[in-house]
This record gives structure tokens, sequence and C-alpha cells, in this order.
């Protein structure tokens, strides 16, 4: 029997933190990055 | 070290796929960290007395060991499960920090080639591929969306990587405040020792969260009957032996090859080029420096973003039409770029993003092309095995266009014109492309592994 039959755990304090261990520092990335390329439009 | 095993990896019934995603990203973010190297190259030239050639040949190392590794490594990957493939990666992607250091700190090139280029490289090519074929296996509705994501974090690692290293470096070199600062090779291995605790801290996250799903789950309300009722699906698996055997493998293969050196093509020569492009005849470019340096940061988010977006498109298009979008509307992008390219600098950073977003693109797609193709069962091995286009990419890339424009002139007297050569071979490596991803057909059933009331006669030979 498939498993897809038991419903999913909400887990949503294991999936901000999870998501924000990652997300954060991809954010910071990106932002940092954009500042430089704000010069080509300056 | 059975804590490792795949058995011991196998998600509880309710658990939540969508904690797969950021495991897989905490190591392809970390991994990513290769394509700023460019921050401290320039620090290892003048510690090390050495050329920029020189200093070059550890990312090349580094690249070669990544697809050698891919390739090599693939099955054991797929038999191991992600934890142990993620958790080796990060013991020898920090262990190449390590030995890295202790080559700057010693003044010994050839540890800096060991430690980051070849330890460091086999943690490239494990983690690239560790989290590809169970992510598949979590999105089975979703696969292009699923690896877009994760491979989305390789680009992204870049983005990261480099302000922070910066930052790092002028914290750790007391002469950072001076004109024309260089940051000292001490600094470097410093920065080094650094990166290795954090990325083996941030790898570790992603190999003790990954699970693999129990043997039949499948995604409530996902129907297997409709992804088969899309052209190029196969149900069935074949294994990695045997998909190198077959025409489809090869034939993506260019496609990814021919992709990547066109991409490379503009990638390596991103900032020069830009300058390039818009020299007016007094020998001044109306781009700066800093205007080109935003260019290449602006390349790096195409990069980036075109991994998930066109990765996740893919889903929607099928994986044979997204790449005929990247390499047919890539060569006519590239000729317009090569002909036009210099009528105004909105047209050619445009499309300088879109080609590097196809570019990114690519990569995120071929794994979920894989799976289509040659079904789950060793999707990551014979993703491993694919990733030798990169390498040979990696070397053919440079190498042409080098190879146009040192016959044209010396750098800072080159102009638009003398791209075009080398942009126009890139347009025919396209086409090429494009022509071998137009081949894909289903795999010949000779190459499916048997099913139970099902035998395969004997080993199937090469196809024709």
């Amino acid at each position: 029997m498939s498993s897809a039959q038991t419903p999913v755990e909400p887990s949503t304090g294991k999936l901000i933190i999870a998501w924000g261990l990652v997300g954060v520092p991809l954010a910071y990335g990106v932002y940092e990055t954009l500042t430089r390329v704000a010069a080509l439009f300056g | 070290m059975g804590w490792l095993d795949r058995e011991r990896t196998i998600a509880p019934p309710g658990f939540n796929r969508w904690l797969v995603p950021p495991a897989a990203l905490a190591v392809h973010l970390c991994i990513g960290q290769a394509y700023a190297t460019s921050v401290y190259k320039t620090a290892l030239v003048k510690h090390f007395g050495a050329s920029l050639t020189e200093i070059g040949v550890i990312f090349s190392i580094a690249i070669v060991m990544l697809g050698l590794s891919a390739a090599i490594m693939g099955t054991w990957v797929d038999r191991n499960g992600p934890r142990k493939a993620m958790f080796t990666s990060a013991v020898f992607w920090a262990s190449g920090f390590l030995i890295g250091s202790l080559g700057i700190f010693s003044s010994q090139l050839w540890l800096v080639y060991l430690g980051y280029g070849v330890v460091g490289g086999i943690g490239l090519g494990i983690g690239y591929i560790s989290p590809v074929s169970t992510l598949i296996k979590w999105f089975p509705d979703r696969p292009g969306l699923a690896t877009g994501m994760a491979i989305m974090g390789f680009g992204g690692g870049a983005l990261i990587a480099s302000p922070v290293s910066t930052a790092l470096l002028k914290l750790y070199d007391p002469n950072s405040g001076a004109k024309g600062w260089v940051a000292s090779g001490d600094s470097v291995a410093k920065l080094f020792l650094t990166l290795a605790v954090v990325y083996l801290a941030y790898m570790m996250f992603g190999a003790f969260t990954i699970k693999v799903p129990a043997e039949g789950w499948k995604p409530a309300g996902f129907d297997p009957g409709k992804v088969k009722a899309a052209a190029l699906v196969t149900t069935d698996n074949v294994s990695a032996r045997n998909s190198v055997k077959t025409r489809q493998f090869w034939l993506v293969w260019i496609a990814l090859f021919c992709n990547v050196t066109a991409g490379i093509g503009i990638l390596e020569q991103a900032a020069p080029m830009i300058q390039d492009f818009f020299r007016q005849s007094d020998g001044t470019s109306l781009v700066s420096a800093a205007v080109a340096a935003g260019f290449v940061g602006l390349l790096s988010i195409g990069n980036m973003s075109g991994r998930f977006a066109w990765s996740a498109t893919s889903d929607v298009t099928g994986r044979k039409r997204i790449y005929m979008v990247y390499l047919g509307v890539g060569a006519l992008l590239y000729t317009v770029l090569a002909l036009a390219g210099s009528t105004s600098t909105v047209l050619y950073v445009a499309l300088a993003f879109i080609i590097i977003s196809f570019y990114g693109g690519g990569f995120a797609t071929a794994p979920a092309y894989l799976r289509d193709l040659f079904g789950t069962f060793q999707v990551g091995a014979i993703h491993g095995r694919l990733l030798t286009a990169w390498s040979a990419a990696g070397v053919a890339g440079p190498l042409i266009v080098n190879a146009f424009l040192d016959a044209q002139g010396k750098p800072g007297a080159l102009t638009a014109a003398s791209y075009q050569p080398a942009l126009l071979t890139m347009v025919g490596l396209l086409v090429i492309g494009f022509v071998a991803n137009l081949l894909v057909t289903p795999v010949d059933a000779r190459f499916h592994e048997p099913r139970p009331g099902r035998v395969r006669p004997e080993e199937p030979a090469l196809e024709a």
C-alpha cells in the first residue's frame, strides 16, 4: 500500500528553520550582488 | 558508520517532502563556492609569485575532478544513498580547504592543487550528484522544479561566498585599508580555514536532514499514468552501465556539451567582453570597470535564476522542448549578439542575461531529462556520467574563445568585431546541439531492466 495515504505532518517549525538556513544566506548573496548590479544602471 | 546507511534514512510515514530541497540546497550552496575563486585569485598570484594561469589551474583541476568523481562515484552514490554521499562530500570539500590552507601557509602551491583541486574537486563531484536522484523520487510530479531548486544552489553559492570572502579577507588582513590593497596569503589561508569549518557544518545539516522515500511512496493525488502519457517519459528503468550504450545518452551529452561550451564562452570573458564591445575609436570603453563588474553580477543572477525558472518550466513543456529553446533560441540570440550587440548596452545586457539563463537551465534540466529517458533506478549515476560533458566543455569553451581572441589582437585593443568569429562558432555549436536534441527518441526496450515476469534475453550491445 502506498504511504501517500498517510497525511503529511505539518512540520511548520522544521520547515521554517530548514528553509531559513538556506534562504537567508541566499537572499543576502542576491542582495549584495544586486547592489553591484546597480552600477550597471546608475 | 551504519547511521549513514540508506536504510537509516528512509522517511517515516507523513514526512514532509518540502524538507528535502533545503537539505539539497545546503550542499549545493556550499560547493557553489567554486565559482567565487576570483575573489582571492590575485592574492594567490602575489603570494606564490605565480602566473594567473598557474593559479587558474587550481580551479581547472577542481572542475575536471568534479566530472571524473561524479562519473566514477555515481553508482556508489545511488547505492549508498544521499546521507552517506553528502557526508563524504562534506569531508572531502572541507579537507580540500584545510589542505589548501596548509599549502598557502607553507607557500607550497602543489598542496593547493592537491587540496582544493583534487580533494575538494572530489567533494564537488559527489556533492553535486548526491541529492539528485532523491529529489526526483520525492517529486515525481515535478522533477524539473525539484532538481532546479537544488542546482540553483550551485549558482547561488558564489553569490554568498563572494561578498563573505571579501569581508573575511578584510577582517583577517591588518593592511586591508591600504590603497591598492591585495589580500595577503596569510589572510587567504585563514579564509580557507574558516570556509572549511562553516561548509562542514552546513553540509552536515544537509546530510542529516535528507531522507529517502519509502518503497512505493508517491505524493497524494499523483497519477503516474499521466506522466507516462507525456512523450519520451518512461516508467521502465535503464542501468547506468547500459545507459552509456544508448544513442540517447550521447545525444543528450552532446546537447549539454554544446550548451555549456557556448555559455562558458561568455562567462569566461564577461567583464572584458562588455568593455570591448563598447570600445570607442580612441581606445577607451564606454563601460567602466565598475559597470563591467555589475554586469558579471547580473550574469550570476541570470545563471542562478535560469536554473530554477527554466527547469521548473520544463515540467510543463517537456524536457526536449525546453532544450530546443536553450539551443535554438540560444543560437538566434548569440547571432544577434555577435552582429548587433554593440549597437546598444541595454540590448547587449538583455541578450547576455537570457543566454546565461539558458546555460544554467541546461544544467538544471539535465537530471529530469535523464529521469524521463532512463527512469529513476540509477538516475544519479547516469547524471554523474553525463557531467563529463561539463568537464569537456570547461576545457573546450575557453580554448575556443581564447584561440579566436588571441588571433584578433591583444587584450585592451579588442572590439566587438574581434568577438564575431568566436561567437559565430558558438552559434554553430548550438545548432549541432539543437540537432542532437532533436534526434532524441525513447530508449529501446532492450536496454530496460527486467521487470517481474519479464526477462531480458541477454546483455544489450552498444546501440548502432
